[in-house]
Order: structure tokens, then C-alpha cells, then sequence
């Protein structure tokens, strides 16, 4: 069956990477997306903080568009994954929430009858193209690149659906599918800070500092992310997050760019140039061809 | 030196207080708390706050609407849901984190040029006016309207990702905008007539 794709606002700027690997993924593995039609801000975490009714009624427009299109979603940003699925929850749990809701839609036309699964590409992956398939399709193993697998919060908290809460195994398993190694990652669904780094910087980058430097002792040569926001705060602040004495350098990469490299996607598709942290170096040492 | 006094008195209570945040969404269980202190012990934040998650469920559901309204804690949540997940009792914390930051807003209870509601009003204000988020639009906004020193220390960042195509100068809109602005007008009506 055919999916919506949603790819969120952040897909679309500092994200860019993530969707351009996604899509290359999405290729190779024979699954067909359409981007959700005229989709809009899913309102984060930012939008429920001021106002949550509001909120819910904004993320189940892009609900009620998918339904209409009788197709389910795949939201690869953590937060758009987490709104989507607490606002299906509290239209089901809540009939105040409920009642807001549809009068908002019906002012555009719209109708949610709670028939659209939101989906996360690890999800998709994992269980509807499953490890062998994926296996089979690696044209460049990854092999002897060890990686920190780094979940962060919003995908498997708090309504897991396809994975452990406290130690989801998902994206290890694609990615040793990949032929990467998985290097023990305990601080896998530590918060990253979020917006923290914006708006009290201090405290962001304390969070920050012992992700970074965790992966680095545990051997890692490089942390793989799922969200947007969490790639960009471990790679972006290195410097800063740092200090002389233990300093801080490590590629940060989405899971999908490194399974697109996998796959056989051509580098120049997969937005490794867009890294801040150069990926080249590393990939050279490791001998995994990727041009 | 400044005498103040360390000991809550029954009469500092605000009853009010207490009803509504029972009668919440999320905080239907919250008299349910056994203070076991599980999500201030899984609270990657609770090292920085004044009232650790424990603390301030106590506070809140006894009323004590000052001291809650006006702790760090509530702008320290990240919102990352460690503490509901550990919670033995399922009450959704972080949810009633959300509703103490929409309550404390409302009322007014935090310091001038304090980031983290400005951003959230700048982050409504291009959702009504655009329907989707330019992140370089709105770190623009909140900085000018908070630090404008810090534009500067952060224009390095912002070049190299400019130079990577990671923050595009043109901003990202929907096409049926009109949608966006009779839902968001539609939910305040409600709103209102249900006194929600």
C-alpha cells in the first residue's frame, strides 16, 4: 500500500539530509511515497506549550488529509511522529478534544474517523521490509564502522508501538543489517535538550556533552540519529560542548544516510556534503567506497 | 540580609488551584502520586530545577499555585516523557508540565525577555501566518526579540549552514492558508462556548 509521506518543517531546512537519505532509502527499497498534500505544522513540542487544543486541531488537519487519501502516514521527525500519535490518543481518550477538533475540521471540510496509522521509517523498515530483505540489497557493507545508535526521546516515549521504551533495538538491528557494528550506546534515549540549546544555552550543552562523550568513550566513530533536532544538536555544538582537555569531534549522521551509503545510494543524493562534522574522512579510512 | 520565611502555611494554599489541575486533561491521577520520586530520578533536568518533578506534583495538586507557577521547573521540561514512562501510578506528567507552561503564560509568571514563551508566541504567530515553520525565520525572531548579542555569536553557525543548504532564506508556506486561520478561529469559538 501506498503511504503519505510527511516530512515536517524540519525535513525542509536544517533537516534537509534526512529526507533526501530517506527518499534514497525509500528507493531502494521499492516503497512507494506520495508527500502528503499541502500538509502543515504538526505545532511540536513548541505549539502544545502555549496551547494544546489548538495544537491537536492543526496536527489532525494533516490526519484528516491522509485519511481522505485513504493511505497511512510515515513521520520521520521524532516530533512530528509524537504530536500525530498524542493527538490520535487524546481525540480517542478525550470528548471535549474531540468535539474541538472535528468543528475545526468541518470550518475546511475535512472529517477524522481515526482510520490513518502514524508510522516511523524505523518501524517500516524493520517490519514491513523486514532485516533479510534488507540485508539482501546491501551493495556496500559498512563493515568495521562502528556506530552509537542514538533514538533520543519523542519515538519510542511515550507510546512505543514497535519498540522497547527503555531500550529500543530497531534502528542497532537495521544497521548491523547494514554491516555496521553497534557499539553499547546506554545513554540511547538520554534527552538531547531540544530547543534547550536556544533558549538556556548552558544546560543544552551539558546535555549535549555527555552524549557525545559517551559514544566517543564507548569507541564509536560515529553517532546515527532519527530526528532532526537531535542531529543538530550533537553535530552543530561540538566545539563548544568540548573543552580543551576532552574535546569533542564525531560525525553525526541520520540512519538513513548510512543505510542509503548501504544500499548503494550514490553519495552526492544522500546530503553527506551537508554535514558540518566532515563524514569523507572517516568513510575513506574505513575503506567503504562512496562515490 | 532578607528574612524569608521556609515553611508553607495551610493559608498560602489556592484551592482553585488544586481543583484544576485534578481536573486537567492529564491530570486526572495525580492524587494517585505516591511520591516515590521515579520521575525526578529519571528527569535528565532535575538536577538544574528548584522543585524536582516529585516536589512539584506534590505542590501543585495541594495548591500551591506561587511557588509552582513561578518554579524554573516548568521551563526546564523538555518534554522527553522519562518520567511518565517510570511513573508506576500512569500520571502523565509531562502532559501537566504543558498545562503548568500554558497556565503560567496566561497568568504571566516569568521573567521579561524570558526565551522560551516569546519563542512559543513567535512559533504560533508563523504557523497562523504560514502554516509551516522556517527555522531560520524563527530563530531570527526569537533572538532579536531576546538576545540580540547572541545573533552575533551565532552567525558562524548560521553561515556554514547557509553554506549547506541547511537554512533556506525563503520561507516554506502551505497553500490553502485560509484552512490553517478557520481552524485555529474555529477552535478559539469553541473554546469559548464550552468554556473549555
Amino acid at each position: 500500500m501506498k503511504c503519505a509521506y510527511y516530512p515536517g518543517c524540519s525535513l525542509r531546512g536544517t533537516g534537509k539530509a534526512y529526507e533526501e537519505s530517506l527518499l534514497a532509502v525509500f528507493r531502494s527499497l521499492g516503497i512507494e511515497v506520495q508527500e502528503l498534500d499541502d500538509w502543515n505544522c504538526c505545532g511540536a513540542t513548541t505549539y502544545l506549550s502555549v496551547d494544546e487544543l489548538t495544537s491537536y486541531a492543526l496536527a489532525a488537519r494533516n490526519l484528516a488529509l491522509a485519511e481522505r487519501e485513504r493511505m497511512d502516514i510515515i513521520a520521520p521527525c521524532a516530533a512530528c511522529y509524537l504530536v500525530l500519535n498524542k493527538t490520535q490518543h487524546y481525540i480517542r481518550d478525550y470528548p471535549d478534544i474531540k468535539t474541538v477538533v472535528s468543528r475545526a475540521l468541518a470550518t475546511v471540510g475535512l472529517e477524522y474517523h481515526d482510520r490513518v496509522r502514524v508510522r516511523h521509517p524505523l518501524d517500516v523498515f524493520l517490519n514491513d521490509v523486514g532485516l533479510k530483505a534488507i540485508a539482501a540489497k546491501v551493495v556496500r557493507p559498512l563493515k568495521g564502522l562502528k556506530v552509537a545508535p542514538y533514538y533520543g526521546c519523542q519515538i519510542v516515549r511515550p507510546y512505543a508501538t514497535f519498540d522497547d521504551q527503555r531500550n529500543p533495538t530497531s534502528m542497532d538491528q537495521l544497521l548491523e543489517a547494514c554491516g555496521a557494528t553497534v557499539v553499547p550506546y546506554p545513554l540511547k534515549t538520554r534527552c538531547c535538550g531540544g530547543s534547550q540549546k536556544g533558549t538556556l544555552p548552558e544546560i543544552g550543552l551539558h546535555l549535549i556533552r555527555y552524549l557525545i562523550a559517551e559514544a566517543q568513550k564507548n569507541g564509536a566513530d560515529t553517532i546515527a540519529t532519527v530526528c532532526p533536532l537531535c542531529q543538530f544538536n550533537l553535530e552543530c555544538f561540538q566545539k563548544e560542548a568540548g573543552s580543551q582537555r576532552h574535546p569533542l569531534s564525531i560525525p553525526v549522521l541520520y540512519f538513513t544516510q548510512l543505510m542509503a551509503l548501504a544500499l548503494g545510494a550514490p553519495a552526492a543524493t544522500i546530503g553527506l556534503r551537508r554535514s558540518l562534522v566532515p563524514v569523507e574522512p572517516l568513510l575513506a579510512a574505513k575503506e567503504i567506497a562512496y562515490a | 540580609m532578607e528574612l524569608k520565611r521556609t515553611v508553607k502555611f495551610e493559608a498560602d494554599r489556592d484551592p482553585e488551584f488544586a481543583r484544576w489541575i485534578s481536573h486537567t486533561v492529564g491530570g486526572e491521577r495525580i492524587r494517585h502520586c505516591l511520591q516515590c520520586g521515579l520521575c525526578s530520578a529519571s528527569c535528565p533536568l532535575s538536577l538544574y530545577m528548584d522543585y524536582t518533578p516529585r516536589r512539584l506534583m506534590h505542590l501543585s495538586r495541594e495548591g500551591f499555585k506561587e511557588e509552582v507557577l513561578s518554579s524554573s521547573s516548568i521551563w526546564l521540561c523538555t518534554a522527553c516523557y522519562a518520567c511518565m514512562v517510570a511513573c508506576p501510578k500512569k500520571i502523565n506528567i509531562t502532559h501537566l508540565m504543558y498545562a503548568l507552561k500554558e497556565r503560567a503564560i496566561e497568568e504571566r509568571f516569568y521573567p521579561k525577555r524570558f526565551p522560551i514563551p516569546v519563542m512559543a508566541q513567535q512559533f504560533c504567530r508563523m504557523v497562523r501566518g504560514s502554516g509551516r515553520i522556517t527555522e531560520s525565520w524563527l530563530i531570527l525572531r526569537v533572538f532579536l526579540r531576546t538576545a540580540i548579542w547572541r545573533l552575533l555569536s551565532m552567525s558562524g553557525l548560521g553561515w556554514k549552514l547557509f553554506r549547506a543548504g541547511r537554512m533556506p532564506a525563503r520561507r516554506d508556506k502551505i497553500q490553502r492558508q485560509h484552512e490553517i486561520v478557520a481552524m485555529l478561529d474555529s477552535v478559539a469559538a469553541t473554546r469559548k462556548e464550552l468554556a473549555l
